[in-house]
């Protein structure tokens, strides 16, 4: 691949995507810089250039020189933006993936109501269809292409945490069982790092009289082909798991606490394979509200610690739960205190949209996360944080141990489970 | 033909045309680009999300607004100072209604037309001194950025020193200037005022099919 034909693939995909939509975004910023003040990465930083709708610039000109209504006389009286290079290109790489979760905060801000997050959803494809995806991403994508797991689970680590989960609630898990209601999906940080909520599950669904299973072929719930920006993987990763629910003849696939996966699998997922599914797609957040609605898993003794609830993204602003999760609080939790800007406005915790499987840009994350932990701090007498993303939780570890931090995390599958009524 | 007679004639008819024919192609260009149909099951109305997310946007949240009250301020109040001397000047509505209406309507007393530019001139100064000043703004912005406001700004200055219709010149260096905003309106991004219900909506559609209300 010549470096001239690098620029030449990026800039078919960024025109390739810059739809009706896209395009009108661009016409209508009037760079006001109202971005910059939600974004987390110029609120830890000062530095201009991770003002979001820079971070758009190559695209942006690619639409304008090629795409946008009188750019023809525009080229014609050389008043075209010049045409993206590969320097230019390799300049954003960083912007575009180390500095962006996708989590849509700007969109809030913005007098035009700009989708950002999701522009440079689709500027990666660009960069993803050139080759130029940072090492790490690109480490993970080889790992899913390998077990399906961006973390390289297989099937056998899976088998043992299911036996382990097994041992400790005294309830079986069935793996591949035709027929039943529910097909639980799992990220891989949940199944290595938080392997109790399989144990929460089992507990919750045999309260609730659920029948679920767990595929072996298709377990993993994590779309790196969303995160790095590669439609083709994004697809190639979806096609698992509708395959498998579908053989199963399952009703439903839940989708797990991972805020990108929900969006890969219910927003973007039917887009992807063009065609609904023969499943219906839910959060494990929206079923455990309905469960707990029906009376079907009633909560018992609250946890009286202050708690508060951190929002993923791609869940509540992006994925439209907002209620639902706050309303599970109320049930489990005796002292819930919301943290300043929860909700819609909620801060991103740094690592979403790839950005915590790309080890260069470690040092921005956690510069990042210190937006989360003002709002933690302006918390009297915080005990613990009920963040219900595998991936988010990673990054609140990380983030409270860069910054000498002590306070628990947990999932929000598992405080409903260790509170439910006996 | 003397020169204001050329300015308020075929000039402003050129002008005008380019204006309307362009804002139209620009406008009907963005959406004949069209967007891919969206199958997935919606939770909500992506309609009534497009009409929701045009409003939304025009009330600024209250946690930015700390961050951004200067640019709040300064954006309001020259927007709305703006659109009251365009609408409401009395030599405009005269000539709109003349030219275009056959009707009028009620105008600004003079101290609601000084009280009213002295707002939009304000606005307008605080926007552009942000934008040479503020790191963010300063990186981002472009010459086009430029040019649209001084274009408008002179427009308006030159409306004021019209007002009181004294001199021929005045008059017609007004409707001259306003020409060259009309011409230079629907290539350069004084389109946002046209285009801003495309991006909002869009948004706002795509909210509204997942049920969201933002």
């Amino acid at each position: 691949m010549s470096d001239q034909s690098k620029a030449d693939i990026a800039v078919a995909k960024f025109l390739e995507h810059t739809d009706g939509e896209v395009a009108s975004f661009f016409e209508a910023c009037v760079h006001c810089g109202e971005c910059a003040e939600a974004c987390h990465f110029h609120l830890s930083t000062g530095d201009p250039k991770y003002t979001p709708t820079y971070k758009l610039l190559p695209m942006v000109k690619a639409y304008k020189r090629d795409k946008a209504p009188f750019s023809s006389l525009k080229k014609m009286v050389g008043l075209a933006p010049a045409q993206v290079t590969e320097e230019e290109l390799l300049e954003w790489e960083p912007l575009v993936y180390d500095s962006c979760n996708m989590c849509g905060r700007c969109t809030l801000v913005c007098p035009m109501g700009i989708d950002i997050a999701g522009t440079i959803r689709k500027m990666r494809e660009g960069y993803a269809a050139a080759g130029m995806v940072p090492e790490g991403l690109q480490r993970s994508a080889e790992f899913v292409k390998k077990t399906s797991s961006p973390m390289g689970v297989t099937i056998k680590a899976l088998q043992a945490q299911i036996k382990h989960q097994e041992d400790i609630t005294g309830i079986p898990i069935e793996v591949d069982k035709k027929g039943a209601d529910y097909m639980a999906i799992f990220s891989s940080m949940e199944i290595m790092g938080y392997p109790e909520v399989l144990g929460a599950y089992s507990k919750l669904f045999k309260k609730a009289g659920v029948s679920w299973t767990i595929s072996s072929v298709a377990y993993e719930a994590t779309n790196v082909g969303v995160q790095i920006g590669s439609g083709p993987l994004a697809k190639e990763i979806l096609q698992r798991v509708v395959d498998a629910a579908e053989a199963l003849e399952v009703k439903h696939v839940i989708s797990p606490e991972c805020g990108h996966a929900y969006g890969a699998i219910r927003w973007a997922g039917p887009n992807m394979m063009g065609r609904q599914f023969n499943f219906e797609v839910v959060h494990i957040i929206e079923l455990l509200d309905q469960l707990r609605r029906e009376g079907k898993i009633p909560p018992g003794k609250k946890d009286d610690r202050t708690m508060t609830l951190h929002d993923p993204c791609q869940i509540i602003r992006r994925g439209g739960l907002l209620k639902e999760p706050r309303s599970l609080m109320d049930g489990s939790c005796g002292n819930f205190v919301e943290m300043k800007g929860a909700g819609v406005t909620n801060f991103c915790c740094g690592g979403g949209g790839g950005v915590s499987a790309n080890p260069r840009a470690e040092e921005l994350q956690t510069a990042a996360f210190s937006q989360k932990l003002k709002q933690l701090d302006g918390i009297d007498n915080l005990e613990a944080v009920v963040v219900p993303c595998g991936n988010c939780r990673t990054v609140f570890e990380d983030g409270l141990d860069a910054y000498e931090r002590d306070l628990e995390i947990i999932g929000l599958s598992e405080l409903i489970a260790e509170t439910l009524a006996e | 033909m003397s020169f204001i007679e050329f300015v308020e004639g075929p000039f402003y008819t050129v002008a005008m045309t380019i204006f309307l024919l362009g804002a139209a192609w620009r406008v009907i260009g963005i959406i004949r680009i069209g967007r891919k149909k969206d199958i997935s099951p919606p939770k909500g109305s992506a309609a009534a999300g497009f009409f929701k997310g045009n409003l939304r946007h025009f009330f600024p949240r209250g946690i930015f607004a700390r961050r951004t009250w200067l640019h709040i301020v300064g954006g309001y109040g020259f927007h709305l100072g703006l659109f009251g001397l365009m609408l409401f000047a009395a030599p405009h509505v005269a000539f709109i209604s003349e030219r275009i209406t056959g009707f009028g309507w009620p105008t600004l007393p003079r101290w609601g037309f000084v009280i009213t530019a002295e707002i939009a001139f304000a606005g307008l100064i605080v926007l552009w001194v942000r934008r040479i000043s503020d790191p963010v703004m300063r990186l981002i912005s472009d010459w086009d950025d430029h040019i649209g406001t001084w274009i408008t700004f002179f427009v308006m200055l030159s409306g004021c020193f019209a007002m009181q219709e004294s001199h021929v010149f005045l008059r017609a260096t007004h409707m001259l200037l306003v020409n060259i905003w009309l011409i230079y309106f629907p290539f350069g991004r004084l389109m946002h005022a046209f285009t801003f219900f495309l991006s909002r909506g869009n948004t706002g559609a795509t909210y509204g099919r997942k049920g969201m209300n933002l």
